[in-house]
């Protein structure tokens, strides 16, 4: 039977307090994980890897990011494609710099520097809240792809003024560059994005993730119950710009390989991963999932469907996909303001019960 | 005098008709923040709708052609007529109107009571979607907007200041004319605020909802009627950057350039709007003449909103907002 309590019994804490208290549930998790893991790989092709499997293993690792920020911590920000520049630029300069160390490291410090600038963009917060908070983000946006566009140190001097992925490896085996293998490449990102999901789950229901909520909910009650806005706030800032600048180096080592800061890391991008927080589920981690393959399936599909079958011209169909993402957005902001996630729970609920629902 | 001061100076009052087209913008937002409480970040699509609605009236452009055309195969562009600049004004309001309603009816009736930013995150979502439909019914291709505006170099000033300091300012006239049309927009809404009877509604919804419909006002009529009028404001904003800069996916943008004009002016404040405008245009300018070759140039693109950051830290309501009272 589908998602049955009946005799699942806990015999201690730990399993009291897991993330699939249910045991169907967690078989089906386990089941996914071994598939992504253990069949993909092998099934994987150029195709299915470029269009539709990195972005949304590189944009989910972005949306869990901004979702801590926005649906955990209350704090709306338009500055994740400055971000996931910083991330970036940080990965492409360890990468010229240290030639020899492992992709592994270059990305996971290229976090860490993009955890301190989102520190450092997130000290307005303290002051200034809501919507001004996102105007002040703005400015992050903003000034970030300035300084990426007009200071030659960081993208090496090079003509174009392009930054451009050499190759790398991870244990003798190519990830970034031109010459690499679509199962390697899709690795590498799914163990980012596995590590980042585990990591934000289990913070985010711990001390430091209710206090998140707690300043979520009300600031001034959070503070005088004695939450401390300034920790919170920023090591909201620091997690989240810690997932968003790896999913940026990601998404410049591995999945484009060559980089425009402008076109690759515009404020659209920040907008992208926005409505994938939105339309997936302010404040859940599987929404975060859901939100990024939505919004990376859909253009594909709406391209299959009006190019290929009603031969429809590509701009006609670009205009279309903003339509339908905006009206989406509009949609669930009005029928489901929980996104996709809270879809999914109530169908568990339903599941429950099924098939006898009184 | 010496070379670089007149240089400045001219470079002051370019910024001053910048700041005046970003006041016209941010007007717009104003009115709807203080009426609704929505923060509407789709002005600036709506001043690019209104602006691609007015030159495709103009042009006689068939609504949808390149959906039409590439669906039954026809070869439709335009009906073959032009229409005068006035009437196609008119039309166009009448198009805002409508799309003022469809706003209300559709969207935010159904969000009454949630939270400012679920209402902030919608309006994005309306930006997209009306940028998408604007694009589907007129084409996305860069459009002249001619309306019969004055443009180019105005030579008296040009003269008159050659006549003073042995060098002619360059000051378009377009500028003249859109700084003209700010006053009279920003003296005429203030009197209707004050003085007509829906002015008071409005003002009175924006103190207090449930107070205004307990005394008989109907919030859905002025909801209307304030989107009707940012869409109003939209337009003129509409005209005046298109006719500027043609009408073009840019002139959305310049409505994110409306926001750091608000925060330094306060959400709440007609004049603020103004004076943020003013500040904003004239400081990116002159911050760009001082200090752009020594930066790498192109400072205009951020300037405004660290200057905004940076005063937001120390002053959050902004130069003329209402203070910020927060109760648990």
């Amino acid at each position: 039977m589908l998602y049955r309590e009946a005799g699942d019994f806990s015999s201690t804490y730990a399993q009291d307090s897991q993330t699939f208290p249910i045991r169907f549930d967690r078989y089906r998790y386990y089941f996914v994980l071994a598939f992504a893991f253990l069949v993909v790989p092998f099934l994987i092709n150029d195709y299915w890897a470029n269009a539709i499997l990195l972005p949304f293993l590189i944009y989910a690792i972005a949306a869990i990011g901004l979702n801590i920020l926005v649906g955990y911590c209350g704090q709306v920000s338009l500055g994740t494609g400055g971000f996931m520049a910083v991330g970036a630029y940080a990965c492409y300069k360890l990468m010229t710099a240290f030639p020899d160390v492992s992709m592994f490291v270059h990305v996971i410090i290229a976090g860490l520097i993009t955890a301190m600038v989102g520190v450092l963009f997130g000290l307005p917060s303290l002051r200034i809240k809501g919507f001004y908070l996102a105007v002040a983000t703005l400015a992050a946006q903003f000034f970030l792809v300035w300084l990426f566009n007009r200071v030659s140190w960081f993208y090496n001097y090079s003509a174009s003024g392009q930054i451009n992925a050499p190759e790398r490896t991870v244990f003798g085996i190519a990830v970034t560059g031109p010459n690499t293998d679509a199962w390697a490449t899709y690795m590498f990102c799914l163990i980012f994005l596995t590590l980042s999901a585990i990591i934000a789950r289990n913070l985010t229901r711990g001390t430091v993730g209710r206090s998140w909520m707690a300043i979520r909910d009300m600031d001034i009650a959070a503070e005088i119950i004695g939450v401390n806005p300034l920790k919170a706030k920023l090591t909201a800032f620091a997690v989240s710009s810690f997932f968003v600048g790896i999913s940026g180096a990601l998404f410049f080592a591995v999945y484009l390989g060559a980089v425009e800061v402008g076109e690759a890391f515009g404020i659209q991008k920040s907008f992208l991963v926005l409505f994938m927080v939105i339309i997936g589920g302010l404040g859940s981690i599987f929404g975060s999932f859901a939100g990024a393959a939505f919004l990376v399936v859909l253009p594909v599909v709406l391209k299959i469907v009006g190019v290929d079958w009603l031969g429809w011209p590509t701009d006609i169909v670009a205009h279309f996909n903003l339509v339908i993402v905006g009206g989406l957005i509009v949609m669930f902001l009005i029928v489901e303001p929980h996104g996709l996630a809270q879809l999914w729970r109530l169908a568990k609920e339903k599941l429950r019960l099924w098939p006898f629902p009184h | 005098m010496p070379e670089q001061l007149i240089f400045a100076m001219e470079v002051f009052l370019n910024g001053l008709m910048a700041g005046v087209l970003y006041a016209l913008v941010a007007l717009g937002f104003v009115l709807i923040f203080k009426a609704s409480g929505i923060f509407n970040f789709a002005q600036g699509v709506m001043a690019l709708f209104a602006a691609l609605t007015l030159v495709g009236i103009m042009n006689g452009q068939v609504p949808f052609a390149h959906i039409i055309n590439a669906t039954f195969g026809t070869d439709l562009h335009y009906f073959g007529w032009t229409v005068p600049g006035l009437l196609a004004i008119l039309l166009t309001m009448g198009m805002m109107v409508l799309l003022a309603w469809c706003v209300q009816r559709f969207v935010f009736r159904h969000l009454v009571g949630q939270e400012p930013i679920i209402l902030f995150m919608a309006t994005i979502g309306l930006a997209y979607f009306l940028e998408g439909v604007g694009d589907l019914m007129w084409g996305s291709d860069i459009k002249t907007l001619d309306v019969g505006l004055p443009q180019g170099i105005n030579e008296t000033i040009d003269e008159v200041t050659f006549g003073w300091f042995g060098y002619g300012f360059f000051i378009d006239n377009l500028d003249l004319v859109a700084t003209l049309v700010a006053a009279i927009l920003v003296t005429g809404l203030v009197l209707f605020a004050q003085y007509t009877k829906q002015g008071r509604a409005m003002r009175a919804v924006a103190d207090d909802h449930q107070a205004a419909l307990s005394v008989g006002v109907s919030l859905n009529f002025i909801w209307i009627l304030v989107w009707s009028l940012a869409g109003f404001v939209a337009l003129v904003a509409g005209i005046m950057w298109g006719a500027k800069s043609g009408v073009q996916f840019s002139l959305s943008l310049i409505a994110l350039k409306a926001l750091p004009v608000l925060m330094l002016g306060g959400f709440t404040s007609i004049p603020g709007a103004i004076v943020g405008g003013l500040i904003i245009g004239v400081g990116e300018k002159l911050f760009e003449f001082a200090l752009g070759p020594a930066l790498g140039g192109a400072t205009e693109n951020w300037f405004a909103y660290v200057l905004a950051l940076i005063f937001l830290v120390f002053r959050p309501q902004g130069l003329f907002g209402e203070k910020i009272i927060e109760r648990v």
